[in-house]
């Protein structure tokens, strides 16, 4: 399977974390999976116009190429120049590109939130940078290749959203689409693969015990649940973070910090600051997914009453200052 | 005179194109231009300051980190804050770890692909290098992929993941060690040593960092069996340690405790660094603007059709003048007399600046496996720090690349004006309104370009290790 990989207004750290990946080197994973890359800003020997040369050809339908991904989000302006990112040693807009080759491309992937809804570029008030992703607008369906675009394998674009994404998640969907094909009852609503985008990461949360008891952290470093203070949006953001490791051991909760639910699209502008839980009367704005409110309302406050003193005290320290009580054997 | 446009000029981090005036087979002009404009300066406007710690990492996929680290130490100074002993160790391994690694993903990723090229086929040093360094295929790739996942572990023990963390805080490190992982992080950093060691030089760190002169350097390379030691001997057949030379006035903020800042040029002592001696020009420059500003009062206004301007990025100068950042500057201003033989023989050289990274690798390792015994898990790693409602701070921290600078002003509790110059802002720059080129544009002079043409060009521009999305962010 041949990938055709561009990068635009983006950071290129979905790249560097793909380079992570594990636990096999990267380009060993692919070649032994059939995946090769057709042309990689990044990673290729070809420059200039021999790079260039493979790229027309594969716009032109001269070269025949499965998947295009592309990183970063689409600059279209300014005033719909494109000008903001023309490319290197050409001079055309990579909007452009991305739309010639789209239209040759079997499939068509988003790799990181900036190509799927707009990212950072695109949350200036007013985007004077005219940003958005491929088939998004932030939440709007739309984007840069239009609501109804599909590739002609007949797929919308595929959103491996995340910011940066997780190595596994590119992978595992590139071979998934290698191996078994990929269709859209593999999608969820915004275009993500479920395999990574079906659960929470809440799942697997190494402080859930805290957040059994509504034991939260009021400081950074405390060791507390931090949903109710510093702004995790654990409960509510699609991926598997807290399942899958990053980099061997680590997850952002792991980090000691909020999750800001970055495969989420309109992440980038929450309308609070990050590391703060918005309330309203005390209790958090963005409730649990799929949590009725007068219940969580009423298990807090239970469960809150519940807490052993050892979660509350350990929740607001940064180690460990009470531990788990050792029952005596045969009792 | 041709002129010729090279691009996309890939295995640099972002996106670049270099334009050449040729004369008769060499470069007599070069501009370098930086063609995407993302706009984080005006995203930042209008947040609460904190959130800083959020955006600025996204600038860069590579430098990450120390994007972060930036951020943290200007709301540390607004704050009055300074993190405990255990956080800023903690905050440091971080902050390195994404340096050598970069260091080492430019040497074996970006940079040495470009010796197995074909147009080298007739070297003696050919067969080899190819066999190691062809561009995914090499057969040090994988070795090296593996060694830098495995190394990138440290950050998921210590900052969550990599890259955008949120771990560096300004009172801190958000993730406190345990006992458990510090004795992991230990055995992490010998397996790293063990690859730079084994692999990469094939001798003992202390004993490559203890090299003190050029002739030395040759003299350990001489028939070595490692990858920097063929990198060397190609090097020395090609003459890249005459290659290259940019300004040769060099720039450092400082790094780790260990390297002083200050300003270097040859045979001279070491000036301090004085901040107030920057200021950015952008009469080449997409943007508006007719004076050079200092950061603090800087400007980044779109102006697209501007006229005679042929790149986003901006030219920051150091009392007016053109300098060069990076491992090599760190170096040369901390006195490390391999470096300073180096560029006092030759001037700042290709040869010069792979060899800084490599310097860097061999004094940095045993540093970090100091720093991890000196953390004592128990004690604090973060203190809160409140911001004030209004003021105004600097971070200025060494990435990879060279000195990386966050100037930020805070009005009513939102972020009123932020200004970022970063190490390729340097080194990328355009002219100036004086019209002297920036340190790149004069390194390209008098080097062969044109059809048939050896790949000097390449070697020399990635000789910097270019990051482009923080050049213009």
């Amino acid at each position: 399977m041949k990938v055709l990989w561009l990068q635009s207004g983006g950071c290129g750290g979905c790249t560097q974390s793909l380079l992570c990946h594990e636990p096999r080197p990267l380009f060993d994973e692919l070649r032994d999976a059939g995946i090769e890359f057709v042309w990689h800003p990044a990673l290729s020997e070809a420059s200039g116009e021999e790079a260039l040369a493979v790229l027309e050809d594969c716009a032109a339908g001269r070269r025949e190429f499965d998947v295009l991904c592309v990183e970063g989000a689409m600059l279209r302006g300014p005033n719909g120049t494109g000008k903001f990112h023309l490319m290197a040693g050409n001079g055309r807009p990579l909007t452009e590109w991305v739309q010639r080759l789209a239209e040759q491309a079997k499939w068509v992937f988003t790799i990181g939130s900036c190509s799927a809804w707009g990212g950072f570029s695109a949350s200036t008030p007013g985007n004077p940078l005219e940003a958005c992703g491929l088939q998004y607008d932030t939440d709007t369906p739309g984007g840069l290749l239009g609501k109804g675009f599909l590739s002609r394998g007949g797929l919308p674009v595929v959103n491996i959203a995340g910011c940066p994404t997780h190595p596994g998640w590119i992978v595992d969907t590139l071979e998934k689409l290698a191996f078994d094909g990929l269709t859209a009852s593999d999608l969820d609503e915004v275009g993500r693969p479920l395999l990574y985008a079906e659960q929470l990461v809440h799942h697997g949360c190494p402080r859930n015990e805290f957040y059994e008891f509504k034991a939260s952290a009021l400081k950074h470093s405390d060791l507390g649940c931090l949903m109710e203070n510093l702004g995790c949006k654990g409960t509510q953001a699609h991926a598997d973070c807290n399942t899958r490791a990053w980099n061997g051991a680590g997850s952002c909760l792991k980090g000691g910090y909020a999750c800001i639910a970055c495969t989420e699209p309109g992440f980038e502008a929450p309308g609070h600051a990050f590391q703060e839980t918005p309330k309203l009367a005390g209790i958090p704005v963005g409730l649990p997914t799929d949590m009725p409110k007068a219940w969580f309302v009423a298990l807090a406050a239970l469960s809150k009453s519940a807490t052993p003193k050892r979660v509350r005290e350990n929740a607001v320290e940064d180690h460990t200052v009470v531990r788990p009580s050792v029952k005596k054997t045969g009792k | 005179m041709k002129r010729i446009q090279l691009g996309p000029f890939n295995r640099v981090e972002g996106d670049l194109e270099v334009g050449l005036d040729v004369d008769a087979g060499y470069v007599a002009a070069a501009r370098v231009n930086s063609p995407l404009f993302r706009g984080f300066e005006q995203v930042l406007v209008g947040r609460p300051p904190e959130d800083a710690l959020t955006i600025v990492p996204r600038i860069c996929g590579i430098c990450s980190v120390a994007q972060s680290a930036a951020a943290a130490s200007a709301l540390a100074a607004l704050a009055g804050v300074t993190p405990p002993p255990n956080g800023q160790l903690a905050s440091r391994l971080v902050l390195a770890t994404e340096n050598l690694a970069d260091h080492l993903t430019h040497f074996y990723l970006f940079f040495m692909p470009d010796f197995a090229r074909a147009a080298y086929v007739d070297r003696n040093w050919h067969s080899e290098v190819a066999r190691r360094f062809t561009a995914q295929r090499g057969s040090a790739v994988a070795p090296w992929l593996q060694a830098r996942a495995r190394f990138f572990n440290l950050t998921g023990f210590l900052a969550g993941r990599w890259p955008h963390t949120l771990a560096l805080q300004p009172g801190g490190s958000s993730k406190a060690m345990t006992a458990a992982e510090r004795i992991r992080i230990q055995a992490l950093l010998r397996e790293f040593r063990a690859f730079v060691e084994g692999v990469v030089l094939g001798d003992a760190l202390e004993a490559f960092a203890g090299l003190s002169s050029f002739d030395a350097l040759q003299a350990w390379a001489a028939g070595r069996d490692s990858d920097f030691a063929h990198f060397l001997r190609a090097a020395g057949d090609l003459g890249l340690a005459g290659c290259g030379r940019a300004s040769d006035r060099f720039l450092s903020y400082g790094a780790y405790e260990l390297f002083p800042a200050g300003l270097w040029q040859p045979n001279a002592a070491v000036d301090p660094l004085e901040t107030a001696k920057i200021a950015e020009d952008v009469s080449h420059s997409w943007l508006f603007g007719d004076k050079p500003l200092p950061p603090a009062q800087g400007e980044t206004r779109v102006d697209a059709d501007k006229a005679g301007a042929y790149t986003w990025c901006k030219a920051p100068r150091y009392a007016g003048q053109v300098v060069e950042t990076g491992a090599l500057a760190r170096q040369l201003v901390a006195g490390q007399p391999l470096l300073r033989d180096l560029v006092e023989r030759h001037g700042g050289s290709v040869t010069a600046r792979i060899v800084a990274r490599m310097v860097e690798v061999a004094r940095i390792v045993p540093a970090m496996e100091n720093w991890v015994r000196a953390i004592e898990p128990g004690e604090p790693f973060c203190l809160p720090a409140p911001l004030p409602d209004s003021g105004s701070a600097v971070g200025l921290v060494e990435a990879a690349r060279g000195g990386l600078g966050h100037w930020l002003s805070v009005k009513r509790g939102r972020i009123e004006r932020y200004q970022i110059i970063a190490p390729t802002t340097w080194n990328f720059s355009p002219r100036d309104a004086g019209g002297t080129p920036g340190a790149l544009e004069q390194a390209l002079v008098g080097l062969p370009a044109g059809d048939d043409a050896p790949p000097t060009v390449q070697h020399v521009v990635r000789s910097f290790d270019p990051c482009m999305v923080c050049t213009v962010h």
